[in-house]
């Protein structure tokens, strides 16, 4: 098997009669930071909702792990390895931290506490507010609930769709290191971004979209040191 | 797939043929007389009455619903409301009564407005937390005021003669006055609840037009020194003339042997069709109306208010005020159906309105009918009340037929005896299959 | 002396009632929120499926009193209470599955559902009426008091008397029962939990493989041992009528909405701020401030407003609510 971890190719769909995306492929191998930058409308969300099988393809196939899950729901596709953080409502704000983990490990039936305590260890700063609300946190900080709650199902693939949306830069910063730390365990990340060129930075293999088709493929590097990235997407 | 149903069910031909049908169904009990029939022009001919009165109610509620997407679940009590304006404008003056106590209780009512109005200007007006005391003491001191004009001025009136008449009495004015007044009464009542739950969640309208349709049934009931409660006035005039004057006047008597009917039974049918012939014009008057209404620039925009209320909104158009707009003219047209009834009946007997007859029977009307669709809304009532009549006297036939194979016994009498409320259930079974298999009702809209 | 007397006259003519009729209340408004936070509309047959499930609960009662079962002195209808919750259930689980659900899938409008709601009320209704009729019914065969005024006399030698009927203390403490299981499984179960994520953030609990169905079976399944626990209390201590229970709707909507619609303690803090201020608004006065103020001898019987109208005092403290804070006190999902 030379297939990569995941493996996303051809998709072609929308949500009415127009196609939103055109021919678009993404590929994550194990262990990889994958991040999905663009203009805005290019797609990017809908492409990573493709992938989740939150948009209804009309081409295009979707395999994890070597296995063929294009047909399947999204919530069959989280019990297949899949973990997706949406960029808003991705959190129960009147449960508390603790619960809204729990919550994320409601399909498992084995004992989650490990995980949680994994979790808790990944963010800290949630883990001493265990017993609050998770509505009552700052933004940043139900960021990490967010992706705590995604990571309590032990994804081989975590997506993310804009998880620095309307956080601060220090938050930012932060984030994205616990973002390359959860990939050195082994788990293949992809990701949505607006804020493009920090997101290159730490992203193993970018993929630049434009109407919904993929323009530029390459290395975070590269493409950041690509002087036509440079000049059309990120602003100099 | 059910698409296609409705839009067959939009060809031209549909309406009329259902009208027809109906038609046929008041022929029918006008001519035949069989276990389904009663075959009497006079039983017919109310139904009739009541079911054009139904159609105004319904295009009230249809108003709301159809072109404001509003849920008034309060309907019974914009139809009360509207049922005092005959009471107050028409009857005669009871003696006694204005001397009684009638301007200290005018007296009273205004020092209520005015508390509210003035503790509204102390909320907007002042800064917290002055306000919110300022509030407090006013509705107190108002309150107060309000109770020591209010309570011996009632006790007044009410001991006034008390057994035939303890009320303010009416001002002797033509009946057909207290149509359009009965008219305002409710829009006023609407403008309150109106100001208050619009512009929230769609169900808080519903929920406080529950309540005020409660109060303002209670105080037609409780408000002895308004419309004698539940003691009743009778005695209301009438637009049309009276059976026994007929039944005197040989010219009548005469005509009616012409036509092969007794004195008694023509006078009955004069009067019914004296009423239907009123009736059915101010429903043509009112479908006229909201017809040219719908097709004006304002028209427009209230649909397009109610097909997408965001899109309005983010244009600029004033989503709220349409909907108070929309809800007021609404709650007017179900008061001077409240009105037209107390006149088609003489009679003001509060005991009578119940919310399941008066609010929830107009809604399976206007949904069965076609929502949005005023002829719909017509057709809807018309039949409905219909079927509601008939099915009190099919009810205990059909359960007898059902039970023909049970044993005589307690259980048989039992559901016989209980079968006048099957049309509960059968409401609720048609409203629901309406709503499910047919959202756009028998005549959708077009 | 005569402050006791007072004290005793306040416990008697308003503390315990209001008490009885806010446990009552608290019980619907839960049934409403719970319903509200999960399918995310008010549900208008509430009071018709009070009053179903309190009939089914008198059939039973009939049933047991005359195979001479009993649990006297409590009231036969606490045993039957349990069967009379399951049947209610059955239909409300099977309500939802012929009309319901279909909405909820289409994602329909909230007030597409209440309509359908309507339709449910008037079935609810006929079915009421076939069963038992539209006549008063008393079901209460146990002990009337658990003090009575004139032991309570005897014992305390004040003159004004307190009056402990036996089904004021069974609302209480049943009251007090169901709340504390419910929030116990809502709190502390795996399918409680799911419960509010599901009302908390759906697509997130969908997301979170928590299944729909479930959900909304058991939320149904809740609110109808809610309900039918409510309706039977609410029978005990006054009697049945069928239409009593659809009066009884506007109060609970209103406990439910001071709350916070979707907010479970909020529902019980409303079923007794809605009680509470419906008694004291409609309590004579008089006679306590004849005990506290002897010199004043006022003409009316100070009572703010006469008991035809309690109703009115649930429909002010909504509009006041709807005013000034439309997410209600403990701040529900009103938006």
């Amino acid at each position: 098997m030379n297939q990569p971890y995941l493996s996303a190719t051809g998709m072609r769909g929308g949500y009415g009669k127009a196609d939103i995306l055109n021919d678009c492929t993404i590929t994550v191998e194990k262990g990889q930071i994958a991040v999905i930058v663009g203009p805005n409308g290019a797609g990017k969300s809908t492409a990573m909702k493709a992938v989740f099988g939150m948009l209804p393809l009309r081409e295009g196939r979707v395999t994890l792990a070597g296995e063929d899950i294009t047909a399947l729901s999204p919530q069959d596709r989280v019990g297949k390895g899949m973990g997706f953080v949406p960029q808003t409502n991705n959190i129960f704000p009147s449960m508390t931290v603790q619960e809204n983990l729990e919550m994320g490990a409601f399909t498992r039936q084995d004992d989650f506490r490990e995980t949680l305590q994994q979790v808790y260890d990944l963010f800290p700063a949630v883990a001493m507010k265990r017993r609050q609300r998770a509505g009552e946190l700052s933004g940043g900080q139900r960021q990490q609930v967010a992706v705590g709650r995604a990571l309590m199902t032990r994804p081989s693939l975590l997506m993310l769709d804009e998880p620095t949306a309307g956080v601060s830069p220090i938050v930012m910063d932060e984030l994205f290191d616990r973002i390359i730390e959860i990939a050195r365990t082994g788990i293949s990340i992809l990701m949505v971004e607006q804020n493009a060129r920090q997101a290159l930075e730490i992203a193993d293999i970018g993929y630049v979209l434009v109407q919904g088709a993929n323009r530029f493929t390459d290395s975070g590097a590269a493409l950041l040191a690509d002087p036509e990235v440079r000049r059309t997407f990120l602003g100099g | 797939m059910s698409g296609n149903r409705q839009q067959d069910a939009s060809s031209i031909w549909r309406a009329p043929l259902l009208f027809a049908v109906l038609a046929a169904l008041f022929v029918l009990e006008g001519t035949v007389r069989n276990s389904m029939f009663s075959g009497s022009w006079n039983s017919s001919l109310a139904i009739l009455n009541m079911g054009l009165i139904s159609a105004v109610m319904a295009l009230g509620v249809n108003m709301q619903w159809g072109y404001g997407g509003l849920f008034n679940a309060g309907v019974v009590g914009f139809i009360a409301i509207g049922g005092l304006a005959p009471v107050l404008i028409s009857t005669q003056p009871v003696p006694g009564a204005w001397e009684a106590g009638t301007p200290r209780l005018i007296l009273a009512l205004l020092a209520a407005a005015g508390t509210l109005a003035l503790a509204s200007i102390a909320w907007k007006r002042l800064t917290r937390p002055w306000n919110a005391l300022a509030l407090v003491a006013v509705l107190i001191l108002g309150f107060v005021l309000y109770r020591n004009i209010f309570d011996p001025a009632v006790a007044a009136i009410e001991a006034n003669n008390s057994a035939a008449a303890g009320n303010i009495g009416g001002l002797g004015l033509p009946v057909l006055l207290s149509w359009p007044v009965g008219a305002i009464f409710a829009a006023a009542a609407a403008w309150c609840v109106g100001k208050v739950a619009l512009g929230l969640r769609s169900d808080y309208l519903a929920i406080a037009t529950l309540g005020i349709g409660e109060i303002i049934v209670a105080v037609a009931r409780n408000e002895e020194w308004l419309a004698r409660g539940v003691k009743n006035v009778t005695g209301i005039p009438r637009p049309v003339p009276y059976e026994i004057n007929l039944q005197q006047d040989p010219d009548f008597v005469a005509r009616a042997a012409e036509w092969g009917l007794s004195a008694a039974n023509a006078s009955g049918i004069w009067v019914k069709l004296c009423y239907a012939g009123l009736f059915a014009l101010v429903l043509l008057a009112l479908i006229g109306l909201s017809q040219l209404a719908l097709k004006s620039p304002w028209g427009r925009m209230m649909r397009a208010i109610r097909d997408n209320e965001t899109a309005a909104a983010a244009m600029g158009k004033d989503v709220t005020r349409r909907h108070l707009q929309i809800f007021i003219i609404g709650s007017a047209v179900i008061g001077l159906a409240g009105a037209m009834m107390i006149t088609l009946d003489g009679l003001m007997a509060p005991a009578g309105y119940a919310p399941l007859r008066y609010t929830f029977l107009i809604w399976v009307m206007v949904i069965v009918g076609g929502s949005g669709n005023n002829w719909g809304a017509v057709l809807g009532a018309i039949l409905i009340w219909f079927l509601w009549i008939k099915a009190e006297a099919w009810g205990p036939a059909l359960m007898g037929l059902v039970t023909a194979f049970l044993p005589a016994g307690g259980l048989r009498s039992h559901l016989i005896e209980s079968a006048p409320h099957m049309r509960f259930l059968a409401m609720g079974v048609v409203l629901l299959l309406v709503l499910r298999f047919a959202p756009r009702g028998l005549v959708p809209e077009r | 002396m005569d402050i006791l007397n007072a004290l005793v006259t306040l416990l008697n003519f308003v503390v315990i009632p209001a008490a009885a009729y806010g446990a009552q209340l608290a019980l619907g408004a839960l049934g409403v929120t719970l319903i509200y936070g999960i399918l995310r509309f008010s549900n208008f047959a509430h009071g018709d499926t009070m009053a179903f499930g309190t009939a089914i609960c008198i059939l039973l009662v009939w049933a047991l009193q005359a195979a001479g079962i009993g649990i006297a002195p409590l009231p036969t209808a606490l045993l039957a209470l349990p069967a009379a919750i399951a049947l209610t259930a059955l239909l409300m689980v099977a309500t939802d599955r012929a009309v319901y659900r279909f909405y909820r899938r289409q994602r329909s409008a909230p007030i597409i559902m209440v309509m359908a709601s309507v339709g449910v009320m008037f079935m609810m209704n006929g079915l009421t009426r076939l069963l038992i009729g539209v006549n008063e019914i008393r079901f209460d065969d146990g002990a009337r008091f658990v003090v009575s005024v004139a032991e309570f006399r005897a014992w305390t030698g004040l003159s004004e008397g307190l009056a402990l009927r036996q089904s004021q203390v069974i609302t209480l403490v049943v009251t007090a029962l169901a709340c504390w299981a419910l929030f116990w499984f809502l709190n502390r179960t795996r399918s409680g939990k799911a419960m509010r994520a599901y009302s908390d953030n759906e697509d997130l609990a969908l997301l979170s493989g928590i299944d729909p169905d479930r959900v909304v079976r058991i939320t149904w399944i809740i609110a109808a041992a809610l309900v039918t626990t409510a309706g039977v209390l609410y029978g005990l201590d006054k009697s049945f009528r069928a239409f009593n229970y659809f009066q009884i709707l506007l109060p609970i909507f209103a406990a439910a909405i001071v709350g916070g619609l979707g907010n479970p303690l909020g529902a019980v803090a409303g079923g007794f701020i809605v009680a509470f201020s419906e008694v004291a608004v409609t309590y004579p006065w008089r006679k306590i401030a004849g005990y506290l103020l002897p010199d004043w001898q006022p003409a009316g019987l100070l009572q703010l407003l006469s008991t035809e109208y309690k109703f009115a005092v649930s429909f002010v403290i909504l509009i006041v609510v709807l005013l000034f804070r439309p997410t209600g006190l403990f701040r529900g999902k009103s938006f």
